[in-house]
């Protein structure tokens, strides 16, 4: 039962990353991620990682794409297939770049063979309870780290946003 | 635990299926005379002009960047609401560093004038 | 829906034992009855939003001195269904360069969110369709589909209301979000629960009345103007600004999925409305409702009618604010409340007070907070009033 939902999702998430990547219109591909982000956070939910698979939808689904979406939509969403420098060049690095996330994945997966399709660890180990204990307790320097990132990440879109606008006279008003 | 989700599992297909009907029915039930002049655009009496999805302005996305940034800090936040009787007096301290550190960056946002939308 | 559990105890346990004595395997039994209750939830839905319609038209009737539908049916009653059957037999138009796929999906997606949102909802004790772990932010996450879906429409119906539209509902949408779950924290914290029922039962002291609104009104006026603003509610509903920009992102929808749309917007305040009856006013509890849980429905349902009749009655009431004021209400007002109201709460909770006096700690602080945001308001926009004017130079509104 379990094994047939993942594949069925996972075989949907790969069907969102190739549409992400086939799409000659920016905004489906938006959408082909949307499809992708969804099903990984079922999987999460097969997982029983509720919380992960929640955050999963609330942060890339939910936001992400909308910022993707928004961006294609600033620069203009009807300006066709990116073109820009040779395709060759650029679909040499693509496939090495490609080739070279794939052997990563392989290697990381063959490190925790064999693995099973139902989760390891306490049946309630991807609750909210359990990962705000280890959030809160064993990782807390991660976490502390995770508002500084959230800290560069506002001054850096304030930044980048402020550059395009023309009309602003008085920056502090 | 699963049987907790099976509910919602079998919801979510059930509301793609109505979702699904919902979006074919339409084109099946109705009458079908399309025609140039009903497909236009409506703008309100005036000859359509150009492609409507033209640039934006950059303050849309300056909204997108915040909200997605305060939605991590609330995603953060709430396990830590869940646990809050159970975390020590620790556990406020860290909460407070982390909101301090994000409220400088409020602040400065709040400055810099992100937040005027004219 | 897990109908064992239901109130309607012997109905559930004669369906429960036809199953069993069908002799199905256990899985099957519970998909079963989840299909069931699903579909009960659907049901129930639907009709719902029939009646809404119905009693927002006659509510705001009645409030602007009309009289409201009151030709088909007894009182009107049958309007919506008459509505709904003349939006059947339209044509469905697709205008000319509309993104298709996304053009498609948006209406489907929209009643799809409202639909699954339903189902943390607890209506009474027992019955909810599931209680999960981490309902508050699975809420969240569906919300974030409804904004998606009005994004889609927007951009795919290659008008430019509609994308006008679509851009202000999703720049509305995810701003509010901020304070509304900010809002929604604060009983978490509380109660120490995210499930929607647990949130309910933690409100049961003092006879079925010990609810969050008493001792966190500030959080409940928050949620609620926040919700306004995500259910696109007048004083915000500038993605429909009928005189602005026509009918905002469904301007190009015709017919059944126009009617799609309209349908996800009620459904959508019902569901606020039954967030904040469940967050802040106990959901089903009540007086004697552990002698009689049947009366646990009741009380809910009749509670959430009050919120949407006040959401009903704000929007018939109540103008349009401009973009740029709602952005900086809820930026510059709300959020940095809300942010204070959760460091008081937090340091409050763990002062570990007894009980009566951490009650009414509480409830000073959350006053406090709330006059001090209100003065400081009105001081700021005072001074913004009556300082000195340039010359004539009219401000370019942005889109």
């Amino acid at each position: 039962m379990t094994l047939i939902l993942f594949a069925f999702l996972a075989l949907i998430a790969l069907a969102g990353g190739l549409g992400v990547v086939l799409s000659r219109n920016p905004v489906h591909s938006a959408l082909s991620l949307l499809l992708n982000f969804a099903s990984i956070a079922v999987i999460y939910f097969l997982l029983h990682a509720q919380f992960l698979g929640v955050v999963q939808v609330i942060v890339y689904a939910g936001a992400i794409v909308v910022l993707f979406l928004f961006v294609v939509m600033l620069i203009g969403g009807n300006i066709g297939p990116y073109r820009h420098g040779s395709r060759t060049v650029t679909s040499v690095i693509a496939v090495g770049l490609a080739a070279a996330f794939l052997a990563l994945v392989v290697w990381s997966v063959v490190q925790v063979l064999p693995m099973s399709a139902t989760p390891v660890g306490a049946p309630d180990a991807g609750s909210v309870q359990a990962v705000g204990m280890a959030l809160y307790t064993d990782y807390l320097v991660p976490f502390e780290l995770a508002s500084l990132l959230l800290l560069v990440g506002m001054l850096g879109g304030v930044v980048l946003a402020r550059r395009y606008q023309p009309f602003a006279e008085d920056e502090t008003q | 635990m699963m049987i907790d989700y099976l509910p919602l599992l079998i919801l979510f297909v059930v509301a793609a299926v109505f979702a699904a009907i919902a979006i074919i029915m339409p084109s099946l039930i109705g009458p079908k005379n399309p025609n140039k002049m009903k497909q236009e655009p409506i703008e309100s009496g005036m000859i359509p002009f150009t492609d409507a999805r033209q640039r934006f302005p950059v303050q849309y996305y300056m909204v997108a960047v915040l909200f997605i940034l305060f939605d991590i800090e609330v995603v953060f936040m709430y396990p830590w609401a869940v646990l809050l009787n159970k975390l020590k007096v620790f556990g406020l301290i860290e909460m407070g560093f982390f909101l301090l550190i994000l409220l400088i960056g409020y602040v400065y946002v709040w400055r810099k004038g992100a937040f005027e939308w004219d | 829906m897990d109908l064992s559990s239901i109130d309607l105890r012997a109905i559930g346990a004669w369906f429960h034992g036809l199953l069993i004595s069908s002799g199905m395997s256990q899985t099957g039994i519970h998909v079963i009855e989840a299909l069931v209750g699903a579909l009960l939830l659907l049901i129930f839905g639907l009709t719902l939003v029939i009646f809404l319609i119905w009693l927002e038209r006659k509510l705001a009737g009645r409030i602007q001195d009309r009289l409201g539908p009151n030709r088909v049916g007894p009182y009107g009653l049958l309007q919506t269904v008459a509505d709904a059957l003349k939006l059947l037999t339209k044509e469905d138009v697709t205008p000319l360069d509309a993104d298709r796929v996304p053009y498609n999906l948006a209406p489907g997606l929209a009643v799809f969110h409202v639909i699954m949102a339903l189902a943390v909802i607890p209506f009474s004790n027992r019955v909810i369709g599931a209680d999960i772990n981490v309902g508050v932010l699975y809420l969240m996450a569906v919300g974030a589909i409804g904004s998606m879906a009005a994004l889609m429409a927007g951009w795919a119906s290659n008008n430019k209301y509609a994308l006008i539209g679509g851009f202000r509902v999703v720049a509305q949408l995810l701003s509010y979000e901020i304070p509304l779950v900010l809002a929604m924290i604060i009983p978490v914290m509380v109660s120490g629960t995210m499930r929607m029922n647990g949130l309910a039962v933690a409100q049961g002291s003092i006879f079925g009345f010990g609810w969050f609104v008493w001792t966190l009104p500030l959080a409940f006026l928050i949620f609620f103007v926040a919700s306004l603003a995500e259910g696109e509610r007048a004083p915000f509903d500038l993605l429909e600004a009928e005189s602005e920009i026509v009918a905002g992102y469904n301007i190009e929808y015709s017919g059944m999925k126009f009617a799609w749309f309209f349908l996800a917007f009620f459904m959508n305040s019902w569901v606020l409305a039954a967030i904040g009856t469940t967050i802040f006013f106990g959901g089903w509890q009540g007086p004697f409702v552990d002698q009689l849980p049947a009366l646990g429905v009741i009380y809910f349902l009749g509670k959430t009618m009050i919120l949407f009749f006040v959401q009903a009655w704000v929007r018939a009431t109540f103008p349009r604010l401009r973009i740029d004021q709602m952005m900086s209400f809820c930026w510059k007002f709300l959020v940095p409340m809300a942010l204070v109201l959760f460091a008081a709460v937090a340091i409050i909770l763990k002062l570990n007070l007894p009980q009566p006096l951490e009650a009414i700690t509480l409830l000073v602080a959350n006053v406090a907070i709330l006059l001090t945001g209100v003065t400081l308001l009105g001081r700021t926009q005072r001074k913004a009033l009556y300082a000195p004017k340039r010359a004539f130079t009219p401000t370019i509104p942005r889109l």
